[in-house]
């Protein structure tokens, strides 16, 4: 077991680990995104009080928590490259910034047009919503950071300070809808006692939840990929894998 | 056909639903293939690099 990881550590043994994963990775996140759709945008009835509008939801609630969640893995994965030097966490760290950007403005982007309709406002300058906004200023942060720094090891040491510090803000993108006054609504998933999300609207809720993490896997792994080939250019087995 | 008309009037909301749907498979879309195209281009540089080496040695 620790023969794996230790081999999986290795810049080589990943590459071809990763290569034969990323196929069955997309084709899950395809089967789940099929199932989340029809689930969604089908199956599941109109919400009573804000009627077919709703299923922007089905975008925007697993955007929205896959914005947190790679932003902990980057993080995380930065914490390690610090504290170990393990290149492949600094691989995985820099190779989450943009995804995770994505998904952040996927999730700024789909919560302006829902609350257009619903509020009647594309923006209000509240505590969710200002808090997420600053989410992606800090992935773009380090996007730029890491591009501004030539040696790649250098750049990742810094970003990886720039996205531990940054790691305040998850709790409070999390609570800001319990702490402050907004016209964001509060969490109806993750509430302890009991979820207050109709079953039939909770399955496509947490089918594409479970897609966009899939999708996350399969991009994380195609970057990352990049990223060590970029990184080991100079080595033998890089020189053998052109060969081929 | 009536039903296919109503399922993409989304009771109105036709606008921002689709909107959000499609802007979901754009992003996602330039996201997956932005690093296909890099590892290609990656791939033809180092080896490209390689070639030149070997041509002045």
């Amino acid at each position: 077991m620790f023969q794996f990881f230790h081999q999986l550590a290795s810049p080589r043994y990943f590459y071809g680990i990763a290569g034969r994963l990323i196929p069955w990775l997309a084709v899950a996140f395809g089967l789940f995104t099929v199932a989340g759709l029809y689930y969604g945008l089908i199956v599941a009835p109109p919400d009573y009080q804000q009627g077919e509008s709703y299923r922007i939801m089905f975008i925007h609630v697993p955007a929205a928590w896959m914005s947190l969640f790679v932003y902990v893995v980057m993080a995380t994965a930065g914490a390690m490259g610090l504290i170990w030097r393990m290149k492949l966490a600094e691989v995985v760290a820099i190779s989450s910034a943009p995804i995770g950007a994505a998904f952040t403005f996927l999730a700024l982007v789909t919560g302006s047009i829902w609350g257009k309709p619903m509020w009647g406002t594309w923006w209000v300058w509240d505590a969710r919503l200002t808090s997420e906004l600053i989410l992606l200023f800090l992935y773009l942060g380090v996007i730029a950071l890491y591009n501004a720094v030539e040696d790649r090891r250098t750049a990742s040491r810094a970003i990886a300070i720039l996205a531990i510090v940054g790691v305040v803000n998850i709790p409070i993108i999390h609570y800001s809808v319990e702490w402050w006054n907004t016209l964001h609504q509060g969490p109806t998933v993750t509430k302890l006692d009991k979820p207050s999300i109709h079953m039939s609207m909770l399955i496509p809720l947490l089918l594409m939840a479970v897609a966009f993490k899939l999708y996350y896997g399969m991009v994380l792994l195609m970057r990352s990929r990049c990223e060590v080939i970029d990184r080991e250019r100079n080595t033998q087995w890089v020189r053998e894998l052109i060969e081929k | 056909m009536s039903s296919l008309n109503e399922f993409l009037h989304m009771g109105g909301y036709a606008f921002y639903v689709w909107t959000s749907y499609g802007l979901a498979v754009v992003v996602l879309l330039v996201t997956a293939i932005t690093p296909l195209r890099q590892r290609k281009k990656l791939l033809a540089g180092i080896a490209r690099n390689i070639r030149r080496a070997r041509r002045t040695t």
